[in-house]
């Protein structure tokens, strides 16, 4: 028990890495605030392109939406971070998160806000247009709003895994929560700085899950 | 040489393609042979976890309700590190493919866990009723009457669910598992070139590009009728 309790909650240890940690949860929470309005704003784009009619709009979109659904993440980010140098690009780590997450993220909240545009009866559309408002009036006031409402359960839990995802910047040495949490571990040889980090986590995400779970579990019984 | 050809060069190179291409075909199957464990063990777990909880017992259901939330809240890459980093600390020594089978599999046990107990608990209350008064036991009941109903429920949610988490078998890279990946990272930094990291992408589309397609079809043949 007390070998247990030094090799992941060793005060001491604890006490030495806590500013760097603090520094990482700082970085994580930035990279957060950066990745999930880009994600939202890249779905928004994809989502109005699809109600495009056209085959030139439509079939290249959902082959764009599928290939950055099909490839994970971290290939990605690997592929943005230690690739595009080799084409005379350098980028940053911070702008290789931002590259990859938006290619990535954009995709899956393109999908949510497509199936929530979907989900609004045309009659709404049609209603507000007989009513005389524009096209644009139509979709940001009618049935945007419509349309977030039915997919808010699917969205909350794109945000949490967006920020789930962020820990991946530490592959490419962003010092965010999981990377400093590596540099205090392999500096101290001791677990608890890990441990911390997934502590700092859990308590920051806790809150997203227990409301996603109410929020999944009041659509399913509007369902019934 | 102009700019296209230095591209070309760069992320086409033939001659390095050919060489890494073995590798990058023993990391592809690496990747299946992982993903394959973990969609068995998962979706199992949580199978298990569901049904324990559909038991109702109190004490029972706030652990199991909390270890879900624990691994729906933990991003897996952070508990790949403290398994393959942290447990060597207690004398348990995890291989880098036994840590990202290990973590992956909670991860996805905790969202299967959820996604079958919403459709479970998504069959109406009649349905138990019903089969109990006719003298069916609990678990002929659940098995027979309420697993039916809420498998159709559940099929589109956890086809995605699955396929996201599979995604996440390129984390093993981290903790050196030449899988897709951590072959082509290998090669990259081997040949100075970054063909290899081409043959990675496409190698994950052929592998995942088909899946994605599938999820979206299921998701319209099992769709609820609004």
């Amino acid at each position: 028990m007390n070998d247990f309790l030094e090799a992941f909650f060793s005060l001491d240890i604890l006490r030495q890495a806590w500013p760097i940690l603090l520094q990482g949860f700082g970085q994580t929470l930035l990279l957060s605030a950066i990745t999930v309005p880009l994600g939202i704003l890249g779905g928004l784009v994809l989502a109005l392109l699809s109600t495009v009619r056209s085959p030139w709009v439509r079939w290249p979109l959902i082959a764009w939406v599928d290939v950055f659904r099909a490839l994970p993440p971290l290939v990605l980010l690997v592929f943005v971070y230690a690739g595009l140098p080799f084409a005379g690009i350098e980028v940053s780590a911070l702008w290789a998160v931002a590259i990859g997450f938006f290619l990535n993220t954009g995709a899956y909240y393109g999908e949510i806000f497509r199936a929530g545009l979907e989900s609004v009866p045309a009659g709404q559309r049609e209603a507000a247009r007989a009513l005389g408002l524009h096209r644009a009036q139509t979709m940001a006031l009618i049935v945007m709003p419509q349309a977030i409402r039915n997919v808010l359960p699917d969205l909350v839990s794109n945000t949490l895994e967006v920020v789930k995802l962020t820990s991946i910047a530490s592959v490419v040495a962003m010092p965010e929560l999981l990377f400093q949490a590596r540099q205090a571990q392999s500096v101290t040889y001791n677990a608890t700085p890990i441990m911390a980090a997934a502590v700092a986590y859990f308590l920051l995400l806790w809150p997203l899950v227990r409301l996603l779970s109410r929020l999944e579990n009041r659509q399913l019984a509007s369902r019934r | 040489m102009n700019n296209w050809d230095r591209f070309t060069d760069s992320f086409f190179n033939a001659r390095v393609a050919a060489e890494y291409l073995p590798k990058i075909i023993d990391g592809f199957w690496l990747t299946v042979l992982l993903a394959a464990c973990v969609i068995v063990t998962g979706l199992v777990a949580g199978l298990a976890l569901a049904v324990l909880r559909a038991l109702g017992v109190r004490p029972l259901n706030w652990l199991i309700i909390f270890v879900v939330d624990l691994f729906r809240a933990l991003p897996p890459l952070v508990i790949i590190v403290l398994i393959y980093f942290g447990l060597p600390g207690l004398g348990l020594e995890f291989s880098g493919f036994a840590a990202a089978w290990l973590s992956l599999s909670l991860v996805l046990m905790a969202f299967a866990e959820e996604i079958y107990w919403a459709g479970i608990t998504a069959v109406p209350a009649g349905q138990w009723e019903a089969s109990r008064s006719l003298g069916l036991p609990f678990l002929v009941t659940f098995l027979l009457i309420i697993m039916p109903q809420a498998i159709r429920i559940v099929i589109p949610p956890l086809t995605n669910r699955t396929i996201a988490i599979t995604k996440g078998t390129a984390l093993a890279s981290v903790v050196a598992v030449p899988e897709i990946l951590g072959a082509a990272q290998a090669g990259v930094s081997f040949s100075f070139n970054p063909t290899p990291l081409t043959l990675g992408a496409a190698a994950y589309l052929v592998l995942f590009l088909p899946v994605v397609v599938l999820g979206r079809w299921v998701e319209t043949r099992f769709a609820w009728k609004r």
